[in-house]
């Protein structure tokens, strides 16, 4: 394709990533929208520690505090924590297993747009009429008598978003059990690839049930169905452990591909083969697995009753063995290793106590009957907290720093990353760590604010300080990005030196079609063997042959666009019918129209020609 | 593979081999179908005949159908045969993941 070579108006590379259907466009898609939620959750998290720096303070008031709060979870959750995991899941997976793209190109492209538009769709509620107000577990009790909008928001949004995670899933799965290079067999896949395959599997198994209890609320509140009508025979606990039979496994969906992330980044910088890599991949497994038999945990005070308590409990406790195996796997990693404290060797190595110390309070969580104690303060908020941000944001952190220049072709400055992480490090553990003490002393959950004189007032207010210094990390990092992209210095293939897989041994970026010749692999970190030999390249696994590659395309947007407008539709349909149902069925049929035009227009993508590749000396050096 | 096509072009081929495979194949199916449609006759006797209690009826339908899924899978949709490990795998994790749920959901709600 001689027009990738050529130079690009703000236009065509505009319409480029509108279009695209490559792995590493798409990446950088999630990458950029699941920024700019981040930014959006920590904004409204600013505004919460803000609320709560005094007691009796006035900065928003209590229906704002609740939105915010809400939407502070849901963002985090849905449109920043996830897509930034799909971030390095599509960038660097198909790169790890020496595939040329995922198997379903369109759907990947489909999937971005779902969530894309979900998202947007979510956040509109802030201008029009209130943002959901019910938490972001969004419990039936309180959601059903939500007024306004707010709610309907919630459930159109997250169903869009959802398709959109589930796509991406099955996707990954297929790319993963199809399209391994020669020689990668399922125990020579790194890490990283597969914490994406049991987190792929178990988005397959989790999101339905929240489909499902998200159809009831639906058809609750906009159809006048009776789910969780208690007054008509409904039961909103079925909410419940819809949400949670999701909601569990989701926390889970989002620590593997984190445990995944540093596992690269133990073995990478300690210039060590991973610890016990088969025991990982059994922990991996077993976390996924267990992650489907605890979600009751999250309801012990429901009142299921003692069996169910204890049963739950002792699940819960069980998932504390393979977390354990993991952590001393990552110690005896970096023991007698060469250990090199690079930008994500700090978040890797602050990881490990701070995530722990989630990991403690949440073994007394899960204690049914201390638990009691524990229930609805900011105990619980700690807990959660520590494992999400100590594990999974730092994890994001991490490979943001370490697979920018796969991404980007250009090194994050190293001193500016280092200081982001210490004033990371140090805020959250300033924030989080005061709010244990807060929850013992008695602070509940979601409150607006808080009396004088009941010992909640320094605690609450150094809990702010700490998240002010998150902030100043944060956009320190957006200094270091913004620095970096207009120095642009390009590196080469193998920036950090240190690389052990696949996706090290090809150009940062990869061309588009990432392998000129499959490489062959040899064993478990591919590439350092290569290396250990001598070689700086792989040894190809086929002739240099013609590349079938998939068209761009722009129908997943029109799919996406399609159910967004269908969404505003449905939600307005019962006070303005009128232009309301027009208006679902216009987006229904954009929708709709566009899967028919996929269908019937025959689309075989095109080939690169050998000649083509010959000339190129990107890809796989020989 | 046994859907490997007959009219292939290479000599080595044994198509005597393969008539025999897929008459093999064929009455596999047959049999499947006819104790399928069996089996349905019999769930709605049990339903129709007097004389069998809700107790006896519903698990004893239940029943029938997991058979009937069964069949399904492995002669309809050839997961008797190689090279279907992980749709199998994914498969029974699904169905026990569901029945997990279903299980806990019918002890502690419905209960």
């Amino acid at each position: 394709m001689s027009t990738n070579t050529q130079r690009k108006g703000f236009g065509s590379t505009l319409w480029g990533f509108l279009t695209t259907v490559d792995h590493k466009k798409i990446a950088i898609l999630y990458l950029i929208a699941g920024g700019f939620f981040f930014l959006v959750g920590g904004i409204e998290a600013m505004f919460i520690r803000i609320q709560l720096s005094e007691p009796n303070n006035h900065f928003v008031s209590a229906a704002e505090y609740n939105q915010i709060m809400t939407m502070h979870g849901t963002t985090m959750i849905f449109l920043a924590a996830m897509p930034l995991v799909f971030a390095f899941m599509n960038a660097v997976m198909p790169l790890q297993i020496g595939a040329r793209d995922v198997a379903f190109p369109f759907l990947n492209a489909l999937g971005f747009w779902l969530f894309l538009f979900g998202g947007l769709f979510l956040n509109c509620s802030w201008f029009l009429g209130g943002a959901p107000d019910a938490g972001w577990t969004n419990y039936a009790s309180l959601a059903m008598n939500s007024k306004g909008h707010g709610v309907d928001f919630y459930v159109l949004g997250l169903q869009i978003t959802g398709i959109g995670t589930l796509i991406g899933g099955i996707n990954f799965l297929v790319t993963i059990i199809n399209m391994r290079a020669p020689g990668m067999t399922y125990m020579r896949m790194p890490l990283f690839t597969w914490t994406t395959f049991v987190t792929s599997g178990m988005i397959l198994f989790a999101f339905p049930p929240l489909t499902v209890g998200l159809v009831f609320m639906m058809f609750d509140r906009l159809f006048g169905a009776k789910f969780y009508e208690v007054a008509f025979g409904g039961n909103t606990v079925i909410w419940e452990h819809l949400f949670w039979v999701f909601g569990h496994p989701e926390v889970y969906i989002l620590i593997l591909p984190a445990f995944g992330i540093f596992s690269e980044v133990f073995a990478m910088f300690s210039r060590k083969r991973l610890f016990g890599y088969s025991s990982m991949v059994f922990a991996t497994v077993l976390i996924g697995f267990l992650g489907f038999m605890v979600w009751a945990h999250h309801m012990f005070t429901t009142g299921l009753g003692p069996v169910a308590n204890s049963i739950f409990a002792i699940a819960t406790m069980a998932i504390g063995v393979p977390t354990g195996i993991k952590i001393f796997n990552w110690l005896f990693t970096m023991w007698g290793g060469s250990v090199k404290f690079t930008t994500p060797m700090h978040y890797a190595v602050a990881f490990i106590p701070s995530f722990v110390a989630g990991g403690v309070t949440g073994i007394m969580l899960a204690s049914a009957a201390a638990d009691y104690q524990y229930h609805d303060t900011y105990f619980v908020v700690a807990h959660f907290h520590y494992v999400i941000v100590g594990g999974v944001v730092f994890a994001l952190l991490a490979g943001t720093h370490l697979y920018w220049p796969k991404m980007f072709g250009t090194m994050l400055n190293e001193v500016l990353g280092k200081i982001t992480f210490w004033f990371f490090l140090i805020g959250f553990h300033l924030t989080f760590f005061v709010q244990h003490l807060l929850g013992l002393w008695g602070m509940p959950r979601r409150v607006f604010t808080y009396l004088p004189g009941q010992g909640l007032d320094t605690a609450n207010f150094v809990s702010t300080i700490g998240a002010f210094l998150m902030a100043t990390g944060v956009t320190i990092m957006l200094v270091n990005i913004v620095m970096t992209t207009v120095k642009n210095e390009k590196v080469s293939h193998d920036p950090w030196g240190d690389g052990r897989t696949l996706e090290w041994s090809i150009s940062s970026p990869p061309p588009f079609y990432n392998f000129k010749q499959l490489p062959l692999v040899r064993g478990l970190d591919a590439y350092w063997l290569e290396k250990m030999e001598g070689k700086d390249g792989m040894i190809p696994a086929e002739p240099i042959g013609d590349i079938h590659m998939p068209n761009s395309s722009f129908i997943p947007f029109m799919i996406s666009l399609g159910l967004f407008i269908a969404a505003f539709g449905a939600m307005y349909h019962a006070e303005h019918s009128n232009w309301a149902f027009p208006l679902m069925f216009i987006g229904l049929l954009i929708t709709f129209g566009s899967m028919f035009l996929r269908s019937v227009k025959d689309d075989h993508g095109f080939h690169i020609h050998k000649e083509e590749l010959m000339n190129d000396n990107k890809g796989v050096e020989v | 593979m046994v859907n490997q096509q007959l009219n292939s072009a290479n000599p080595r081929v044994d198509i005597e081999y393969r008539r025999k495979k897929s008459a093999e194949e064929m009455r596999y199916q047959i049999v499947s179908f006819s104790m399928m449609l069996f089996l349905t006759l019999i769930a709605f006797a049990t339903v129709g005949l007097k004389g069998f209690d809700h107790w006896f009826a519903v698990p004893f339908i239940l029943l029938l159908a997991v058979v009937q899924v069964i069949f399904q899978l492995f002669y309809f949709m050839h997961m008797n045969k190689k090279g279907h490990e992980a749709p199998s795998l994914f498969l029974f994790t699904g169905v026990l993941a569901a029945f997990l749920i279903v299980w806990t959901f019918s002890t502690i709600i419905w209960w």
